[in-house]
Parts: C-alpha cells; structure tokens; sequence
C-alpha cells in the first residue's frame, strides 16, 4: 500500500500471555468496527487475527515470553490491514505451516488449521518469518461498502 | 469459558452446554471438564451444544476432533447441537461434516 495513506491507524504491543488472546481481537474488532463493516466481516475479522496471536504465542514465544505487536491501517475504499508480529522462534518452512493439518503440536488437541482458517476469512494472508528473528502475518480485507 | 455439563438420567448421553468464547487460552479447562465427565460416565452419546457460543477460532476445532476420538475409542458417537453460523463457516474449514459426527439443529435447553 506504498504511497497511499491510512484513514486511521493503530498499534498495539502486549505481552505473549494467552489471556490476551481475547484482548487482540477485541481490539481489532473495535478497530475494523469503525469503518462500519458487516457483522459477518467484523466475525471473520475477530477469528483471523485471533488465529494469528495464537500462533505468536503459542509457536512463536513456544518457551518463552516476548511481545506481540499489532498495527492495523484502514486505507480509503475500506480496505483493512492488519500485521501480527512476533519476534519469537521464526517459522522454519512457512510453505509447509500453511499447509492445512500441518502442526507441530503432539498433543492432538491443537487442529493445524490456523493459517486455513486466516485464508478462508480474509482476502489475503502473507506470511513473512525468518528463523530466531521472528514472524510477521499481514492479512488484508475490504469492507463491503455501505449505503 | 463457561461450559454446563447435563448427564441424563440413563448415562447414556453426556451434553457439554457451551457458551462464551472458545479460543487457546481456555480451550484447556473446557477439554478438562468435558473429558471429565465422558470418562466418568462412558456415555453412548457427547453432544457439544454451541447455542451460546459468541467466539470460536480454530481452538473449538480442535476440541471437536479431540472429543470424536474420544467418543470413538470409547465406542460412542459424537453430535455437534445448534451450531451458530459463525462456527459452523470455521468448522466448514476442517472439512467436519466427511466426519461421522451427528448434527442436531434443536434449541439450547
């Protein structure tokens, strides 16, 4: 989105505790819900970013506690953009993560669907990690526009 | 993450009500509490009940297909009970309906 400037803005950063899993969305929610989105698009919203904190905090700081940061933009024409960025572990083979069922959990309670589940709900999901430097997930959406 | 367990009378059905918000951070207690109550009771039938569910990421998937096993090892079945349409387009992504799992419209008791 070079060149073309954010309506609005917000950045966040918190600790990679898991009860503010519920605080992420939350607050991107509340972001999105400034543009005036549907109450599908605000669900979808809510579950994608959701899926991405869970991921810093659960494989990116797997051993560790670290920060979580969050910035979301909302560019003219209701285009959404929200980055979850961790500076955890690093995803070693990003291809091979996104794949559906994919997971490195051994319990079997954790489904592997995070990334599926961010590609089903939002219009585009890039993923940028590099190994002990951490993982940045953009995802973008555009608001139906509203009478 | 609140979760109301309803054992009926016979045993033979164990319903896990559940409400709130599903994700990581209280998925463990919810699998906890559910595990619980099916182990004690070796129902021939779990019903997850998701009427009062406001939030569910991928987390309630894994919770489904934890309790599937579960139910399988333990010779019952497993029945997914008023599934808002917010949860069912995230169940949709796991492909849960190929799954021997019952889906029962009905009211939340």
């Amino acid at each position: 989105m070079k060149g073309i400037k954010p309506e609005n803005q917000m950045r966040v950063c918190f600790p990679s505790r898991s009860i503010n899993e519920s605080l992420a969305r939350s607050l991107a929610a509340a972001f999105a819900a400034l543009a005036d989105p549907t109450v599908e698009e605000l669900c979808d919203i809510k579950t994608a970013v959701s899926e991405a904190v869970t991921n810093a905090i659960v494989h990116g700081y797997r051993d560790t506690m670290g920060q979580v940061y969050i910035a979301a933009a909302l560019y003219p024409g209701g285009r959404l953009v929200v980055t979850i960025r961790d500076k955890g572990c690093g995803i070693e083979d990003v291809a091979r993560a996104r794949q559906p069922l994919y997971t490195t959990c051994t319990t079997g309670e954790r489904a592997g669907l995070g990334f599926a589940v961010m590609e089903e709900l939002m219009d585009r999901v890039r993923v940028r990690s590099r190994l002990g430097e951490g993982t940045t997930v953009t995802m973008e959406r555009t608001l139906s526009p509203r009478e | 993450m609140p979760v109301k367990i309803e054992i009926a009378p016979e045993a033979d059905t164990v319903t896990a009500i559940l409400s709130g918000e599903i994700d990581h951070h209280g998925a463990g207690r919810l699998r906890e509490v559910i595990d619980d109550s099916v182990r004690r009771t070796c129902p021939r039938l779990l019903i997850l009940d998701f009427g009062g569910v406001e939030f569910m990421d991928s987390s309630g998937i894994g919770i489904v297909l934890g309790r599937y096993r579960l139910m399988q090892d333990m010779g019952g079945r497993l029945a997914l009970r008023s599934l808002p349409p917010h949860i069912r387009k995230v169940m949709q992504v796991a492909g849960i309906s190929s799954l021997d799992i019952q889906e029962k419209g009905g009211k939340t008791q």
